[in-house]
């Protein structure tokens, strides 16, 4: 068999497809944190709480209202979206203009708060979320056995973030949110609601969250810590991509998910560093990120 | 000699002389704390639970003995050796507490347990899986109640060797505790004639684990073993199952699973998994009883980690009233002459390095249609003798052995 790094072919390709897998989550999960800094200058911690309320969200729907799969995949990211426009509309907007330590601080506890509330009821070990019936069984590539799930999470999220990143990039809409970002003052002058348009951005960036939250509660448990554990290298995707790059997100994602993955064979004790290390690497050379503009 | 010193020498000899002067019961009370994960990764496990049956325990006993009143103190360990080891020195400094109980986290567990020798009380262990506690860092102050890795690896393993399971492949969280399961495990496998093919050691904790069951089903071992524990194990359990890893004839071997764990997960992805317990609530009329009574209270069935604090804390008492003293030392005399003899074990006994030796349970997860209930959960294929179960004297390095 052919051998690449000291690593049979066959192993290196499955490697990175589940490298693509997981990718794939760091891209719609960073991608969220990016819009949301582009239009509100907020570092969102709350967003990894937001995940896990997807999770949840689906979880007790069907445990409860018997809501399927299907059904979850587009009412929890309404809920949650919902909820978190009252989060911008209650309390960031309150901040609004202030040093970014204090959407940090703010967001961070809203996060402590919503998963100390969820262990108090859920407990730690969580729920499990059954497999829907579509998307259960698996291909055999060859070199390894794909499970339906994993292929459905990389299209699933590919599509979502490409349709966001088109709404932001080549539509009127975007437009509004880009011109928002560079200088709302001046669209508020043009009669552009900038605070409405601040409002639906964080919604949306949290929906994205609690998207990403329903695609993982079939393969992951549902804990109630599930986002304050991934949220940190998701941090770690934004600052590589470069805050605030819808593209920059997308791509890093993917990237890290690849890189990750390579290292998960080739020296498996570093799987969870190695993010880190890339991005101390990236700062040093390139402090606004692979895709931000130095400023 | 400057002030400071002389101050504190004078406070600590004077602090010697007046326990030495204490009555047999010290304050009038005795004073139990209950250190455990309330709000991690292992509040599952034992947390609010825990404390529950502990006070059931105290309860049962009528909450004091010969008038005088059991007080129970309880903290949060947030699984912190340094924040547990704080809170008891807090505890035996300032509320002159006698025993400590609960106990899960290894790491937190050898922490305290250093704090509870150096103030001469008890730590009775529960929830801890290391069975160095009982070997390399065996102490006169402590005893190790429900169980411990040895007695897991040993009896999941020796199991699963039996059933044909000859190639081994480990998966191992990157830590003390992973390291020192992924050497028990491989120790078993050996002297049974089987092989290990090569293990994966993931770093913990880990959210993703296809990529090491990817390389575990690439090995072509007979089994994977999973040297982790709690979210991990759930993680690897879930992520194996998704890969088709049973179905492609490769068995897995759970080292340390909980009830809680398979609750969790569903018997969907765990059934027919092997693991090895020290008690199950569905053992016999007097497990069910009791796991009545704590399900009526707490709202779930009790796992073996409550069950253990049970039983330790109700043989702790009885031995505080025979003995008529909480001095620790007397106190620990009198629970090794006493068998232990409740709903948890049957003519348990307390060997000298602490190790409370009981019968150990091999179990099999039931399939769904096998099981009648929310919490029908195992079927008990093997009670393995307590003596074959532990890690055998002859091969301890504890030093309290030596001293004989």
């Amino acid at each position: 068999m052919t051998m690449v790094f000291g690593i049979p072919l066959g192993v290196l390709l499955g490697q990175l497809l589940l490298g693509l897998i997981n990718g794939a989550f760091y891209a719609l999960l960073s991608l969220g944190l990016a819009i949301i800094f582009g239009l509100l200058r907020i570092i969102n911690f709350a967003h990894g709480a937001q995940y896990m309320l997807g999770a949840f969200a689906a979880v007790l729907g069907l445990n409860y209202l018997g809501l399927n799969y299907w059904v979850a995949l587009i009412v929890a990211p309404l809920l949650v979206g919902a909820l978190g426009m009252l989060i911008e509309r209650g309390l960031l907007r309150r901040i609004a203009g202030e040093d970014h330590l204090y959407g940090l601080l703010l967001t961070f506890g809203l996060a402590l708060i919503v998963e100390g509330c969820f262990v108090k009821l859920f407990g730690v070990s969580g729920a499990s979320y059954p497999m829907p019936e579509l998307l259960k069984g698996g291909y055999n590539l060859g070199f390894m056995f794909l499970p339906t799930y994993r292929a459905w999470v990389v299209v699933a999220a590919l599509v979502v973030c490409l349709l966001t990143w088109y709404m932001i990039e080549r539509t009127r809409l975007g437009s509004y949110l880009r011109a928002g970002t560079e200088n709302p003052k001046l669209m508020q002058a043009f009669g552009i609601n900038v605070p409405l348009l601040i409002t639906l951005t964080y919604g949306y960036g949290a929906a994205l969250a609690a998207f990403a939250g329903v695609l993982a509660a079939p393969i992951y448990s549902v804990t109630p810590t599930m986002g304050a554990n991934l949220l940190i290298v998701v941090f770690a995707v934004v600052v590589i991509g470069g805050m605030g790059s819808i593209m920059g997100a997308i791509v890093t994602g993917l990237a890290m998910g690849l890189i990750e993955g390579l290292t998960k064979v080739i020296y498996p004790e570093a799987a969870n560093t190695i993010v880190f290390l890339v991005m101390v690497l990236v700062l040093l050379v390139r402090p606004a990120g692979l895709f931000g503009k130095e400023t | 000699m400057n002030l400071f010193q002389k101050t504190a020498s004078t406070i600590l000899a004077t602090s010697l002389i007046a326990s030495a002067a204490q009555a047999q019961l010290s304050d009038d009370e005795i004073r139990i704390g209950y250190l455990a994960d309330m709000s991690g990764t292992y509040r599952d496990l034992s947390g609010p639970g825990g404390l529950e049956a502990l006070q059931m325990a105290v309860e049962d006993f009528g909450g004091q003995i010969d008038g005088k009143k059991i007080v129970i103190f309880s903290a949060d360990d947030l699984n912190k050796p340094d924040v547990g080891a704080s809170t008891v020195r807090q505890w035996v400094d300032e509320r002159n507490v006698d025993m400590v109980t609960g106990l899960v986290a290894s790491s937190v567990v050898l922490a305290a347990s250093q704090v509870v020798e150096q103030a001469g009380k008890l730590a009775l262990i529960s929830g801890a899986a290391a069975s160095s506690i009982t070997n390399e860092y065996c102490s006169p102050n402590h005893i190790h109640w429900t169980y411990d890795s040895y007695a897991l690896a040993n009896g999941t393993a020796k199991a699963v060797l039996a059933n044909g399971g000859k190639s081994w492949f480990i998966l191992t969280a990157d830590y003390a505790f992973g390291h020192a399961m992924e050497a028990d495990i491989t120790k078993v496998v050996k002297a049974d004639g089987g092989s290990v093919l090569g293990t994966v050691r993931h770093p913990f904790p880990s959210s993703d684990f296809s990529s090491y069951i990817l390389q575990a089903q690439g090995s072509g071992a007979d089994v994977i073993a999973l040297a982790n524990a709690g979210a991990d194990t759930v993680n690897s359990l879930m992520t194996a199952s998704q890969f088709g890893v049973t179905q492609s004839g490769q068995k897995l071997a759970g080292m340390v699973v909980f009830l809680n764990d398979i609750h969790a997960m569903g018997l969907d992805v765990t059934q027919g998994l092997m693991l090895t317990t020290g008690w199950y609530w569905d053992l016999n009329e007097e497990t069910r009883a009791w796991s009545k009574r704590y399900e009526d209270r707490f709202g779930s069935k009790p796992g073996m980690v409550p069950a253990g604090i049970y039983s330790a804390t109700l043989h702790y008492l009885n031995a505080v009233k025979a003995s008529g003293s909480d001095e620790a030392q007397a106190v620990r005399t009198q629970m090794m002459a006493t068998p232990v003899n409740d709903m948890f074990a049957k003519n348990g006994k307390i060997r000298a390095d602490g190790r409370m030796v009981h019968d150990m349970y091999l179990a099999q997860v039931k399939t769904p249609a096998e099981s009648k209930g929310e919490w029908d959960l195992y079927k008990i294929v093997r009670t393995i003798p307590g003596d074959e179960a532990f890690r055998p004297l002859a091969a301890s390095q504890c030093k309290l052995l030596s001293q004989n």
